[in-house]
Parts: C-alpha cells; sequence; structure tokens
C-alpha cells in the first residue's frame, strides 16, 4: 500500500483514496493538422515504461478530487515527491546516459522496447514457408 | 417548484426552489430503510447514536478564494475556511462551511435556507466568476455520537479519527466502508458522516452492524 501526500490536501492518506492515471507531463503536438502520423500516434497511444524513476498523474479521488503528480521509482515503489500540476518535477532521472543505464524504454516512433526496431525491416515481414 | 430569477444579479443564471410550493410529503433518504425495518428505534441501549438531519441545505460554491470569503461573510456571517481541510461554523452551529478542495466550499444550512441564500450570494457576487451547485437533494447528513462513536468509525473508515488526525474543525472527504464519506467533527463528541442520498441505506446497514456491539441505535 502506498501512503501517498495530497498536495492539495496537505497531508497523506491511504492509497485507497487515489487513482493513477499514467504517466505525467504529456504535451499535445502543437498543431495536430500538420503533425506525422507518427508524432500523433506516440502522443496518443505511447507511454514510457521505464525502470526507476517515473513521473505519473494521480488523482485523489475521494478527498478533494483533484489531479496531481507523483515521482516514483518503479523499482522500489518508493514515491520521490509529489508535486501539484503546473509544476515541474525536482527529482528526475538524467537523460541519455542515465535512461539507457536504467534500461528506460521509451515511446520512440511507436517502438516501444528500446531496440525494438529491426534494422532491417525485412526482418518483421513474414516468410512465405 | 416556482422558478425565480435572482434579482440585482448581473448574471442570468436562472435559479429555482427546489422545495415544492404547496405541502407535499417529502421522504428522508432512509425512509426505505426505516420502512423495510432495517432501522429498529427501540434497538440498542445507545451507547452510540446515528441521527440522521435529512432535508437540510446543501450548496457547493466554488470560486477565487477571496471572492467567495467575502459574499459567505456578508451573506452567512461565518468565514471560509482559508486552510485545506477546514469546517467553520456560526454561533449556534446550525450553518457551516466545509472546505473541500483548493477552489470548493460546502455550505450546509437548516432546511428551507437554501434557496434564499443562493440568491443572495448570486447578488453579492454579481460577475465574479463562481458556481453555486444546490446538491441538498443529493446527499444527506448522518451525526454519529455516544462515547464509543470513535470506534465504530475506526472499524469503518481509512482516516485516522483520533482527536490528532481529526481535531474539531476538520472535515475531510474518505473512504468509508466500501464508499465514499465526507467526515466532518463540528464537536468533541460528535462525528458528521455527509453521504451520496443513494448510498443512505448502505451506510446505515454499515454502521448498525460496525456499532452493533457497542449498543448502536439509530434515530
Amino acid at each position: 500500500m502506498f501512503y501517498i501526500f495530497c498536495p492539495y490536501c496537505d497531508e497523506r492518506r491511504e492509497e485507497e483514496e487515489f487513482h493513477p492515471s499514467g504517466q505525467a507531463h504529456i504535451t499535445r503536438p502543437a498543431d495536430p493538422e500538420n503533425c506525422s502520423d507518427e508524432e500523433w500516434g506516440d502522443y496518443l497511444f505511447f507511454r514510457d515504461n521505464p525502470r526507476g524513476i517515473h513521473h505519473e498523474l494521480w488523482v485523489h479521488r475521494l478527498g478533494c478530487r483533484k489531479f496531481f503528480n507523483i515521482t516514483r521509482d518503479t523499482t522500489t515503489y518508493e514515491i520521490l515527491e509529489t508535486y501539484p500540476m503546473g509544476e515541474r518535477p525536482t527529482v528526475t532521472a538524467e537523460r541519455a546516459g542515465v535512461r539507457q543505464e536504467q534500461g528506460v524504454q521509451t515511446a520512440d516512433g511507436g517502438w516501444q522496447t528500446v531496440g525494438a526496431r529491426p534494422e532491417n525491416s525485412k526482418l518483421n515481414e513474414e516468410t512465405p514457408s | 417548484m416556482s422558478e425565480a430569477r435572482s434579482e440585482n444579479s448581473a448574471s442570468n443564471v436562472a435559479v429555482f426552489d427546489t422545495h415544492p410550493s404547496d405541502a407535499i410529503d417529502a421522504e428522508s433518504p432512509l425512509h426505505w430503510s426505516r420502512q423495510r425495518g432495517v432501522i429498529d428505534a427501540a434497538a440498542g441501549e445507545g451507547q452510540v447514536t446515528v441521527v440522521e438531519r435529512p432535508f437540510l441545505g446543501h450548496l457547493i460554491l466554488r470560486g477565487g478564494a477571496i471572492v467567495l470569503d467575502e459574499a459567505v461573510r456578508e451573506t452567512l456571517g461565518v468565514s471560509l475556511p482559508g486552510q485545506p481541510l477546514g469546517l467553520n461554523h456560526d454561533a449556534d452551529g446550525s450553518r457551516s462551511v466545509q472546505w473541500l478542495s483548493p477552489d470548493e466550499w460546502l455550505v450546509i444550512v437548516p432546511a428551507g435556507e437554501e434557496f434564499e441564500l443562493e440568491n443572495r450570494l448570486r447578488a453579492q457576487l454579481g460577475d465574479a466568476h463562481f458556481a453555486i451547485v444546490n446538491a441538498s437533494g443529493g446527499q444527506t447528513l448522518l451525526e454519529l455520537s455516544g462515547e464509543h462513536a470513535r470506534e465504530v468509525l475506526m472499524k469503518s473508515v481509512t482516516y485516522d479519527v483520533h482527536s490528532h488526525g481529526l481535531p474539531v474543525g476538520k472535515g475531510v472527504g474518505t473512504v468509508f466502508a466500501k464508499t465514499s464519506v465526507n467526515l466532518r467533527r463540528p464537536r468533541e463528541d460528535r462525528f458528521e458522516l455527509v453521504v451520496r442520498r443513494s448510498f443512505a441505506d448502505y451506510c446505515v446497514r454499515w454502521l448498525l452492524d460496525a456499532g452493533r456491539e457497542y449498543g448502536l441505535s439509530v434515530e
């Protein structure tokens, strides 16, 4: 069970009162009409699945019913910070290097898993037997 | 239902009195429970008592704290709780204002006062950015008192209901059994449960079960 600090109620509550709503800080493409299918697909369907630090959106559904963000370590389940909407996290995984080290799987061009994109597109095609 | 337009108000919001003009028997949210014999007034030794307070006026106010505070002070004589989870009462304790979320407050007034209060608030607030919703029909209030009231709650809610967790003048939204509750403590020896009307029967059944060992009675 988590014991979550709600930044609006200003105190810790049981996890039962909350509900997770997925990855935080997802920005909608500024010009949806003119963005690529890949960009739009990433925005709609693809989410990070990191091993390590992850920023999540939660809602205090049985308390103040406000959405807020949680920075959580997905390997230890430790909640590193909670912060209200509109703010940026103070605890972040370092870019690139650490992310790679941690085995972070980032949504990139529709490929969820690092290294999943085949070097040769023919590898993905079914071979007639 | 009589329709009326709030006078003096620059807004063109249509408001109406939810109370019928003719005398019609209203059924409290626990009417069905009484009819079905769930509630037996004679049972229980009264170490814990649940009293239903039906038909109170519940208004949800939304908007900026400063604007609303001024208007509520002017019309109700109670200041808006500035701190999260605050609960303020007027002098005789029959009208209350509770913090629900950073931009949302619950006002509970005696039955029949809510329409007049809503009109006065609208007139007072004028063009400000706000919303007032009459939630009287959607929720009801149960009062829990008696020396073992806290033990009954300890079995029912996840929140810490001890005086250091829930002191007098605090109200929290939390989990009650398998539903939600707005739990308030207006006095040291009394808890108030604001529950959904449709869940009133469920909550009372749960309280009867949880309070059986303390001889809980429902009035």
